[in-house]
């Protein structure tokens, strides 16, 4: 209804644009979906404001919906009903491919732009060997956010096995402060320490994404799988975790790894975003390292690609709409955007280089960018699968209630649901 | 319900009289009760729906909480319906007798009733916080050690449970103050005459005069209970973990992950399990009635 009000209010002014400025081209009014978080917000307005100085025929509204859980039920029935947007942002890898990309977005594949778009990137939004998005801001990675001062004060330094981390944990527990902030009352905040285990997972078992696509491999079979699981439960067992883990939520957990009430947050690296909104003044006390692993050779970072921006096939302005995210997916675009926000991490378009005053915690991240083999793309870019009960599952084992060889378990019959649901072979 | 209609007597109203209502009834209850019967067999995207028989059922039934999220629903609903019975009636004992500031204390009784359940739901997550929370705050200073009310798995569904009586209790309350109102003062009377104590008075005439508002309290409290989601969400989204989820909040979580048909076939059986437990509660009570 306020998109029929919107397009008539827009039809409106469109007429009376044409009256005051007499006959000329038509305006084109473009929608753009984006979700409400600040950062975006921000972003897209910034993107905006640029693109309109350069085609001042077309006018861009911004639309917003919520995130999470909610604001993918939006995107998915405006899609189904033909309401969606000229424009929109969403998720890329699995998510995306729970659109069906093939049936219902534009092929953005002969975009200009697309030449300059990591290779990486192009995997997670690419079905049937088309393209179906551009990266809208950074990559950003899976890991534990910690304190700086904390482990200066302690003389702690970044441990890269989980025998060193859980050390430090207890020189932190023995000098008062919270070891490791764990924040339930946001769920899935839990999932880090199974999620950021993948570069692990990985290594010690180099197919299994593909194997656990084709329902060859299980969590609950695999040692190296179940292991995050298991480093849930020995961070819970130790007692290293604040006191209202259950009721904390993700912003309580930002200010106590920013304030140094508690010296590790495993986290995503996209919380520089808001620590640097909400605590600007402790920016640089936050440091950020990878999921530690068994075996200090093989220490590495798990990544997670930025959400990209999509066209419907229901879109009556494909041009205009290509030709806006052409824009966005340029260098020039790119560089609007890390002024704008907090970078998470690096940029995905070449030629976009992050700024030499990062903070901390990105330059942390850094080198694992820059060697080799340092780096892979989180299992949901890689399989399209993913159950959705794994953030009340971590959530059990975290608290204690569940075992993690169960908890892995019943995450299997998780994924095997979302398997089915999606129609994969051989579920 | 006794009454019966001669059958040959014509109705006075035309048909296409009812055809504005059954317009309404037809497109706004019956295609969607007889369309979610149908998505309830399908794999559904929003866009294509393919016929998969009753795989989703077989699905619903084999999930790990479904067995876990119909046990506490019907905790859930019998403590909460019990204990809005039970306070209820008490309540409305008490402000329909002679008190100080009756229509005042009325007012706030049913307060609650008037405010948002979201509103309510996270008024109370915070006053319920563990370590922050106002209630475990003053239990401290008495120096007792408050649980974790939302937190403790075993605690938490009884926490919201609470929650909702207090929301719920006024409406239960005003029910019984107008069941009570109905009670003629002439059997007090009678009663106090022949010597009858306060509180057989309240057992031998209140208690089984009041008994049709009993029955709607009840029932109405029990099908809200049933179907309870919007408090329970709110307050702990059925965690921590799933030890409060209940068969509303699966269904939400399954519509959440984006499966449909599966989401549907859970609505289906919600539908069916309350229509099994209040069909003969209902038939059962009003017989009693009519025996009576």
């Amino acid at each position: 209804m306020t998109h029929r009000i919107k397009l008539i209010l827009a039809g409106a002014s469109a007429l009376l644009a044409l009256v005051a400025a007499g006959p000329s081209h038509a305006d084109t009014t473009l929608s753009f979906l984006i979700d409400n978080n600040p950062d975006t917000v921000a972003a897209a307005e910034a993107l905006v404001a640029a693109y309109q100085t350069k085609a001042p025929d077309v006018t861009i509204e911004i639309e917003q919906r919520p995130g999470g859980g909610e604001g993918d039920n939006i995107v998915k029935t405006r899609l189904a009903t033909g309401e969606m947007s000229d424009v929109f942002l969403y998720n890329s890898g699995s998510l995306l491919q729970a659109l069906k990309p093939a049936q219902t977005l534009v092929d953005l594949s002969g975009l200009a732009s697309q030449a300059k778009v990591d290779e990486g990137f192009k995997s997670v939004v690419r079905a049937d060997d088309k393209l179906y998005g551009v990266p809208f801001g950074t990559a950003m990675a899976g890991g534990i956010l910690y304190n700086r001062k904390i482990y200066q004060d302690l003389g702690l330094s970044v441990p890269k096995t989980w025998a060193d981390f859980m050390a430090n944990n207890e020189k932190v527990k023995a000098s008062g402060k919270v070891a490791v902030a764990q924040t339930y009352r946001d769920t899935w905040t839990s999932q880090l320490f199974v999620l950021a285990d993948y570069y692990n997972l990985d290594a010690a078992v180099p197919n299994f994404a593909a194997d656990y696509t084709a329902n060859k491999a299980k969590y609950a079979e695999t040692p190296a799988a179940l292991k995050g699981f298991e480093r849930l439960k020995d961070v819970h067992d130790a007692g290293l975790m604040n006191e209202d883990f259950g009721a904390a939520s993700y912003d309580d957990g930002l200010r106590m790894v920013a304030t140094g009430e508690a010296a590790h947050y495993p986290m995503l690296s996209f919380a520089v975003g808001a620590l640097k909104q909400n605590y600007p003044e402790n920016l640089n006390d936050v440091g950020f390292f990878a999921q530690p692993s068994d075996d200090a050779a093989t220490n590495g970072l798990t990544v997670w690609m930025p959400p990209a921006l999509y066209i419907p096939l229901t879109s009556q302005h494909t041009e205009e709409a290509r030709k806006f995210v052409d824009f966005a997916g340029s260098v020039e675009a790119c560089k609007i955007m890390v002024e704008t926000n907090a970078v998470q991490g690096p940029s995905l378009i070449d030629g976009c280089d992050l700024p030499a005053d990062v903070p901390p915690a990105i330059k942390d991240m850094l080198p694992y960018f820059e060697a080799k083999d340092k780096t892979t793309p989180a299992l949901e870019f890689v399989s399209p699968i993913k159950g959705p009960a794994l953030e009340q599952i971590t959530v059990e084992v975290g608290s204690g209630i569940r075992q993690p060889a169960d908890a892995a378990k019943l995450y299997d019959d998780d994924v095997r649901k979302q398997a089915k649901q999606l129609g994969l072979p051989n579920w | 319900m006794t009454e019966t209609r001669p059958r040959s007597r014509k109705s006075p109203y035309p048909l296409w009289f009812f055809i504005p209502a059954a317009i309404i009834y037809g497109v706004l209850f019956l295609v969607p009760t007889v369309s979610s019967l149908w998505f309830s067999l399908t794999r559904w995207d929003l866009s294509t729906a393919e016929f998969i028989g009753l795989e989703n059922f077989q699905q619903f039934f084999s999930e790990p909480f479904l067995v876990k999220g119909l046990l506490n629903t019907l905790i859930y609903a019998v403590t909460t319906s019990g204990l809005k019975t039970v306070c209820g009636l008490l309540l409305a004992v008490l402000l329909t007798s002679n008190i100080f500031a009756r229509g005042f204390l009325r007012t706030l009784v049913f307060f609650p009733v008037l405010v948002s359940t979201i509103g309510i739901g996270i008024t109370f997550t915070v006053m319920m916080h563990p370590t922050r929370g106002i209630i475990n705050v003053t239990l401290e200073t008495l120096g007792i050690p408050g649980p974790g009310w939302l937190t403790n798995p075993a605690l938490a569904l009884f926490s919201v449970a609470l929650v909702d009586v207090w929301k719920g209790v006024g409406l239960a309350t005003l029910i019984f103050i107008a069941g009570l109102a109905a009670i003629s003062p002439d059997y007090y009377e009678a009663a106090r005459i022949d010597g009858a104590t306060r509180l057989q008075q309240f057992f031998r005439i209140t208690l089984p005069l009041v008994r049709p508002a009993t029955v709607i309290v009840v029932t109405l409290s029990l099908i809200g209970g049933l179907r309870s989601f919007d408090l329970i969400w709110a307050m702990t989204r059925g965690g921590p973990g799933f030890s409060s989820d209940v068969i509303a909040s699966v269904i939400y979580k399954q519509y959440q992950a984006g499966f449909y048909g599966l989401s549907t076939a859970g609505n289906v059986i919600l539908f069916a399990l309350i229509a099994v437990i209040i069909l003969p509660f209902t038939l059962w009570f009003n017989r009693r009635e009519v025996e009576e």
